[in-house]
C-alpha cells in the first residue's frame, strides 16, 4: 500500500492503495465513481475510457502511480450539469441501448473533438474504433458526434 | 374503443390505498430522467397507489413501474409508455421506476424471446385504462355527473358540459376507494397520442452522466468482493486447491470452494461448472491479483472436445440420416427428374454472448432471508433456483433487477446469482460477485455450432419442385420445419441431427434463427440465380404459392405479411433501379412473430468491400416507440453483421481458445454500415417482437451482396475467417 493524492473532476483525493491499482478500480472501488466501466481489463473495449489531462486513456490499464499531478476527468465530471455537447448529442440521437459502453464512448468522443473539432464521418469511425458497443449503436454514435461537432 | 374484461391480472388492480408519505417510495429520485429539462415541478406531499403499475402524486406527477428486466431492448421506456397511453397522461409528467420481482402483481417478468411487448400489451393497456376509469369515476362522483360527460387529456379530467377541469393528482385520493369495474374500455389505436411516435430512453440522462444503474455498480457498505475460478476447460473438474499464497496476498479475506448444484433445477440452470473456487477480499483489484496466485489442480471428468473434432462430427452428420421433422410429397424422387439441383452446405461456429457488463450479482443471505440485486433476465427462475439451493421459501427471497449491460440471452442463465448466494451463505455476510472478462468468456452458455445442407430441385421452367434441408448442431438442429419455404413447394423435407457435447450452450439472440436464416436466405439467392430469376421475384412467387395453394396446414408464417416486407424493401431501396457501382443482396426472415426484409448495398474500395447502406423493412404490427424500435433494428443488424463476419469460439482440448477481446473479435465502429434506414409496415395489428428479428436475415443480405461484388459465395461463418473452415473440410 502507498499513499497517493490524485485530482479527479477538480477535487483532490487522498488514497492509500496498492501502487499498481489501475485508475479504473480506484475510481470504482475507492472513490465510488462507478460511471467508468470495466469491460475487458486489457484496454481492448474502451468501456473504461477517462481523460488524463484531457487525453483519452484506458483506465483499466494505467496504474494510480502513473497519474502524478495530472488531472483525471471521468464521465461524472465531463460537465457540471450533463450538458457537454457530446452528452447532449447522445440524448438528441437517443444513442444508448444497454448503455454500458456509452460513458467510455462519450469520453473518447469528447477528447477526440477537442483535437479535431470538424471531423468527417470516416475520421470519427477511425477515432472511435477502440470503443466496442456490443449493442451495435455505432451508426447513432457517429451521427451524434457529427451533431456535437456542429454544436460545439 | 375496445371493451375488455378486467379479469386478467386482476390482482394487479388490488389497491394499496393512499401511500401517504414518501416512506414506501424508496429510491425515488425526483426531477430525474423523465422530467423535461427546465420544467419545474413542485415536490409532492402525497402519493396514491392506483394499482401495481401506477402511483399518482398530488401534484399530478405519475410514477409508472416497468415490470420487465431491461437489457437494452428499451422496455423500461416502451412498457410504461403503453400504460401512460391508456392512462392518458402527459409523458413529461411520467417518472419510470424499475419494478422488483413481484409475481403477485406482474406476469412474465422476463427478458427473452422478444416477448415483453407482445405478451405485455394487453395487461399494460389495461393497467392504464383501469386507472383512468377510476379517476374519471371519482371525478364524476365529486361533480355529481355521469362519466359519459367527462373526457381526459394529459392527466386532466374535463366536464364537457361545464368546462370544469380537475387534475389526476387532485382526484387521486378519492379514486383509490372506487371499486374496480368489471369491464373497461381501451382506446381505439387511431386515438393513440404517445404510441407510434417516439420518446427518448428514460434512462439516457443517467447513462450519459455515468450515474449508477447497472448491476456492477450496485454495492453495499461492508460487502465483500468475491471472484470465482472455474475449470479452464469443459470436461474438467476440481482436483485440489492450494490457497496458501493467494490467502497471504494483501486485502484477501478467504479462499474456499462452493458447490452450486441446485436440487430442483430450472430450465435456466445451465452450468458446466458447479464446483468452483472462490476468492474473497476487500477490493476488486486485490482479489484480481490474488486470483492469479491460486494453485489449483484440475482433473479430466468427461472427454475433452476440440474444434477439429467438432468440425468432423458436423461434416459426418451431413451424410447420416436424421430424424425427419417434416416430409411433404417425395423430394428424393422429384429431384431425380429435376432440370437442376442446387446442393450447398453452410456452417457457423460457437459464439459467446459477451455482454459488455460481465456477469456479477449482489447477495446477502441470512438465516431468515436472502436479498439479491443484479442483472438477470429471468428473476422468477433465479428465485426458484435460490430457493432450492438454500432450502428457503420463495417468499423470503427478494430479487431486484438492475439495468443490464447487455443480455443477448446470456443472463437467462442465472448461475452467477446462485453463486453469489452460495458465497454469501458461506461467509455469512453480503457479497458482490464479479466475473473477470476471461471468467465470463470461457464459462460457456455459448450459441451452439451448426451445419446445414440444403438441396433444391428446379424444373426446366425454373420452378422449385423440391426442397430438402438437413441440419446438425452441437447440440441441437438449427432448423424449423414449419417455417418458409415449408408450404411453398410440394416436395419438402427437414431432417435434424443432434450432436452431444459437454460444452454448455444456451439461447443466443434469436436462437437457431441467428444461423439458419442466413444459411437459408443465402441458399435461396443461389437457387433463384439457378432458376434465372430475380431473388425478390423468386421469393414472391413462392409466397404466391403459399397464399393460393399452401402445402400442409401447419406452416408457421403469414405469407402475405412476409411478401409485404419484401415488397416494401424493394420499393424503398429502389431495387429495380440499382445505382451504378453498388452491389446488392436481399434477405428476408420471420421469427419472434415479426417479419423483416433487408437489402444491403456494398461498394468496392480498391480491393476491399465496404458496406455502404442497409435498407430494412419491418412488420412488427403497431410500433410502440418508433425511436427505440429503430434503434433495436439497427443494433440487431450491426450485431448480426459482426458475428457473421468476425466472431467465433474455438476449443483446444476442451479449453476455449479465445478468452478476451484481443482474440474474440467483435464488430467495431469502422466495420459497421454508415447508414441504416428502417421502414415499418403500418397495419394496426397488435405489436410483436423487435429485440431479435432484425438480426437473423442480415448474414444472407451481406453474403448475397458480397457475391454480387466478388462472384464468390460465402458458406462458412465467420466469413472473414472462412478459409480456415474450408481447410478443415479439405483436411
Amino acid at each position: 500500500m502507498a499513499a497517493f493524492t490524485i485530482k479527479v473532476n477538480g477535487k483532490k483525493h487522498q488514497l492509500d492503495v496498492d501502487s499498481d491499482t489501475p485508475i479504473l478500480w480506484v475510481l470504482r472501488d475507492h472513490l465510488k465513481l462507478v460511471g467508468t466501466k470495466y469491460g475487458c481489463g486489457i484496454a481492448q473495449c474502451g468501456a473504461c475510457t477517462i481523460h488524463l489531462d484531457g487525453n483519452s486513456i484506458r483506465s483499466c490499464s494505467i496504474p494510480i502511480s502513473a497519474v502524478g499531478d495530472k488531472e483525471v476527468t471521468t464521465i461524472e465530471g465531463l460537465s457540471e450539469n450533463g450538458d457537454h455537447p457530446v452528452q447532449q448529442a447522445w440524448l438528441e440521437h437517443d444513442v444508448p441501448q444497454c448503455g454500458y459502453c456509452q460513458a467510455g464512448q462519450i469520453m473518447n468522443a469528447a477528447a477526440f473533438l477537442d483535437k479535431n473539432p470538424n471531423p468527417s464521418s470516416g475520421e470519427i469511425a477511425t477515432a472511435m474504433n477502440g470503443n466496442i458497443c456490443r449493442c451495435g449503436t455505432y451508426t447513432r454514435i457517429n451521427k451524434a458526434i457529427q451533431t456535437a461537432a456542429k454544436n460545439s | 374503443m375496445t371493451l375488455i374484461k378486467t379479469e386478467i391480472n386482476r390482482r394487479s388492480f388490488l389497491k394499496v390505498s393512499a401511500a401517504g408519505s414518501a416512506g414506501i417510495m424508496i429510491g425515488f429520485n425526483w426531477l430525474a430522467s423523465c422530467t423535461s429539462p427546465g420544467e419545474a415541478i413542485s415536490i409532492p406531499e402525497e402519493w396514491f397507489n392506483i394499482n401495481a403499475f401506477i402511483t399518482i402524486a398530488d401534484n399530478g406527477e405519475v410514477t409508472i413501474l416497468s415490470p420487465n428486466p431491461e437489457i437494452g431492448q428499451n422496455v423500461k421506456t416502451s412498457m410504461p409508455l403503453i400504460v401512460a397511453e391508456e392512462l392518458d397522461v402527459d409523458w413529461g409528467m411520467v417518472k419510470v421506476e424499475q419494478a422488483g420481482l413481484d409475481t403477485d402483481n406482474f406476469r412474465r417478468q422476463l427478458a427473452g424471446g422478444s416477448q415483453s411487448i407482445r405478451q405485455g400489451w394487453q395487461s399494460l393497456r389495461m393497467a392504464g385504462a383501469a386507472a383512468r376509469r377510476l379517476l374519471m369515476e371519482a371525478a364524476a362522483k365529486k361533480w355529481q355527473v355521469s362519466i359519459a360527460d367527462l373526457s381526459t387529456d394529459k392527466g386532466q379530467i374535463t366536464n364537457n358540459k361545464t368546462g370544469d377541469t380537475i387534475g389526476y393528482g387532485e382526484i387521486a385520493t378519492e379514486a383509490v376507494s372506487i371499486p374496480i369495474p368489471e369491464e373497461i374500455e381501451l382506446k381505439d389505436p387511431k386515438d393513440f397520442k404517445l404510441i407510434g411516435k417516439g420518446v427518448k430512453n428514460v434512462d439516457a440522462p443517467k447513462i450519459v452522466t455515468g450515474q449508477p444503474l447497472f448491476g456492477i455498480d450496485y454495492m453495499e457498505d461492508g460487502a465483500t468482493i468475491a471472484m470465482i475460478e472455474h475449470p479452464p476447460a469443459f470436461g474438467m473438474k476440481l482436483k485440489s486447491l492450494d490457497a496458501e499464497e493467494a490467502k497471504a496476498m494483501p486485502g484477501i479475506k478467504d479462499v474456499f470452494t462452493i458447490d452450486t448444484t441446485v436440487g430442483e433445477p430450472q430450465w435456466s440452470d445451465v452450468n458446466a461448472f458447479n464446483e468452483l473456487v472462490v476468492i474473497t477480499g476487500e477490493s476488486t483489484w486485490q482479489v484480481m491479483k490474488a486470483k492469479k496466485k491460486l494453485k489449483i489442480l484440475w482433473e479430466q471428468d468427461t472427454p475433452a472436445e476440440s474444434s477439429a473434432d467438432h468440425a468432423k462430427k458436423l461434416v459426418d452428420a451431413m451424410s447420416q440420416k436424421g430424424e425427419v421433422a417434416r416430409e411433404d410429397g417425395n423430394p428424393a424422387k422429384a429431384s431425380q427428374s429435376a432440370a437442376k439441383v442446387v446442393d450447398r452446405t453452410f456452417s457457423a461456429p460457437f459464439l459467446a454472448h459477451n455482454t459488455l457488463e460481465p456477469m456479477n450479482f449482489f447477495a446477502n443471505v441470512t438465516a431468515e432471508k436472502a436479498t439479491l440485486v443484479g442483472p438477470i433476465q429471468t428473476p422468477e427462475y433465479l428465485r426458484k433456483s435460490v430457493s432450492s439451493l438454500l432450502g428457503m421459501a420463495e417468499e423470503n427471497i427478494t430479487i431486484d433487477m438492475t439495468r443490464m449491460g447487455g443480455g443477448f440471452g446470456r443472463r437467462l442463465y442465472g448461475h452467477f446469482g446462485v453463486e453469489a448466494v452460495a458465497i454469501s451463505k458461506k461467509i455469512g455476510g453480503p457479497v458482490k460477485l464479479m466475473y473477470k472478462r476471461e471468467d465470463d468468456l470461457t464459462q460457456g452458455t455459448y450459441r451452439p455450432a451448426y451445419r446445414v445442407n440444403y438441396k433444391a430441385a428446379l424444373d426446366d421452367s425454373g420452378q422449385l419442385i423440391a426442397f430438402q434441408a438437413k441440419g446438425a448442431g452441437i447440440p441441437g438442429s438449427p432448423l424449423f420445419q414449419d417455417r418458409f419455404p415449408a408450404g411453398t413447394v410440394d416436395n419438402f423435407k427437414v431432417e435434424n441431427i443432434n450432436i452431444d457435447t459437454n460444452i454448455s450452450t444456451g439461447a443466443w439472440r434469436a436462437p437457431r434463427s441467428n444461423f439458419v436464416a442466413g444459411a437459408e436466405q443465402a441458399f435461396l439467392d443461389e437457387v433463384a440465380e439457378a432458376a434465372g430469376k430475380d431473388p425478390i421475384d423468386f421469393r414472391l412467387e413462392l409466397f404466391d404459392r403459399a397464399l393460393s395453394n399452401p402445402v400442409g396446414d401447419r406452416n408457421d408464417y403469414d405469407a402475405a405479411r412476409y411478401a409485404g416486407v419484401l415488397k416494401l424493401v424493394r420499393e424503398k431501396s429502389g431495387w429495380d433501379n440499382k445505382p451504378a457501382g453498388v452491389f446488392r443482396g436481399v434477405s428476408a426472415y420471420y421469427c419472434h412473430n415479426s417479419y423483416v426484409a433487408q437489402v444491403v448495398d456494398v461498394v468496392k474500395d480498391g480491393n476491399d468491400l465496404k458496406l455502404q447502406k442497409v435498407w430494412c423493412a419491418v412488420d412488427c404490427g403497431i410500433v410502440v416507440n418508433k425511436e427505440g424500435a429503430i434503434n433495436q433494428i439497427e443494433g440487431g443488424i450491426v450485431d448480426g453483421i459482426g458475428h457473421t463476419m468476425y466472431s467465433q469460439v474455438n476449443f483446444n482440448q476442451g479449453a476455449p481458445v479465445q478468452n478476451n477481446f484481443d482474440q474474440y473479435r467483435l464488430i467495431r465502429h469502422t466495420e459497421a454500415p454508415p447508414e441504416i434506414e428502417v421502414f415499418f409496415v403500418e397495419n394496426g395489428i397488435d405489436p410483436t417482437g423487435l429485440g431479435e428479428p432484425s438480426l437473423p436475415p442480415i448474414a444472407a443480405a451481406v453474403a448475397n451482396a458480397m457475391y454480387q461484388a466478388t462472384g464468390k459465395r460465402w458458406y462458412h461463418q465467420p466469413f472473414m475467417l472462412a478459409e480456415q473452415e474450408e481447410m478443415i473440410e479439405v483436411g
